[in-house]
């Protein structure tokens, strides 16, 4: 019985790797099943079981989460929109809106500040009792 | 009157390669990434959704620690004597063979005992941390 289970959570992991790794395209969850070899709906029921969201909801955090790394390191808009894999800009601003709270310019306007303001005081972002322990005020 | 935890510290070997452990193999976000002169980095991370910010400090840094110590700290936590704190995940069962699939080391694999299912695995220097299921599952 354990050794079934184990065998279902590394299917389960599987799939959710594949995702991590393909979530440029365009992936219906069909393909991301037969990945971990369920069928549609029985894969959906455990990938809601064990982490407690839909595999379109991770899809989409993944899809975020890489869009940020891609405005962080200056990437343009509409190229990230393009890599990430959203169907359309319109729909790449709604959602990043929904998860960041921002538009991805408006983020990516702040990351640029923050990073200008990192290379030009760098100390302002460390807490002062480390600056003098690491003696990076001398 | 005190206020919320913000920050608290990892003592790392290597802070460059803590930053690909913590970032690439356990998915934690990167909070602040400030070069400080020639070879200083201030480095923080995150789990996602947390706010507490993770400092990632290495031992060896001469300016820190004096050589003894930092001796005496490297060769504890080479010793696995430090543990940092415990993190939460969805299924602990699912998150063991997605970590271990990435090559974290684990130095106890969950099992169903009658208990909060946990497991414990060594970060990238030799801390260990407890992985344990949300009660609230």
């Amino acid at each position: 019985m354990e050794n079934h289970r184990t065998y279902l959570y590394r299917r389960i992991v599987e799939a959710k790797l594949f995702m991590d790794e393909n979530y440029a395209n365009a992936i219906p969850t069909k393909i991301i099943a037969g990945v971990a070899c369920f069928s549609e709906f029985h894969f959906l029921r455990l990938f809601k079981e064990v982490y407690q969201i839909t595999p379109h909801q991770y899809l989409t955090s993944i899809r975020i989460k890489k869009a940020k790394q891609m405005l962080r390191n200056g990437s343009l808009i509409t190229e990230t929109c393009a890599l990430v894999g959203f169907d359309s800009m319109s729909s790449f601003i709604k959602l990043f809106k929904k998860h960041v709270k921002l538009t991805p310019s408006v983020y990516a306007a702040l990351v640029k500040e923050r990073h200008q303001e990192i290379r030009d005081r760098p100390l302002a972002f460390v807490p002062d009792c480390f600056i003098e322990y690491m003696h990076w005020n001398k | 009157m005190i206020g919320r935890l913000s920050h608290a510290t990892f003592f790392v070997l290597d802070v460059h390669s803590a930053k690909e452990f913590y970032a690439n193999k356990l998915g934690f976000e990167i909070k602040t990434n400030v070069p400080v002169g020639e070879n200083g980095l201030w480095l923080t991370v995150s789990p996602p959704g947390q706010d507490i910010e993770i400092t990632l400090i290495p031992v060896n840094h001469e300016m820190m620690f004096k050589k003894d110590t930092s001796e005496k700290l490297t060769e504890l936590i080479k010793a696995r004597a430090f543990g940092f704190g415990v993190f939460e995940c969805s299924d602990v069962f699912a998150t063991y063979e997605e970590l271990k699939s990435k090559g974290v080391e684990f130095i106890k694999a969950p099992m169903k005992g009658g208990g909060i299912p946990d497991a414990i695995f060594l970060d990238d220097s030799g801390n260990f941390f407890g992985l344990c299921e949300k009660k609230d599952k």
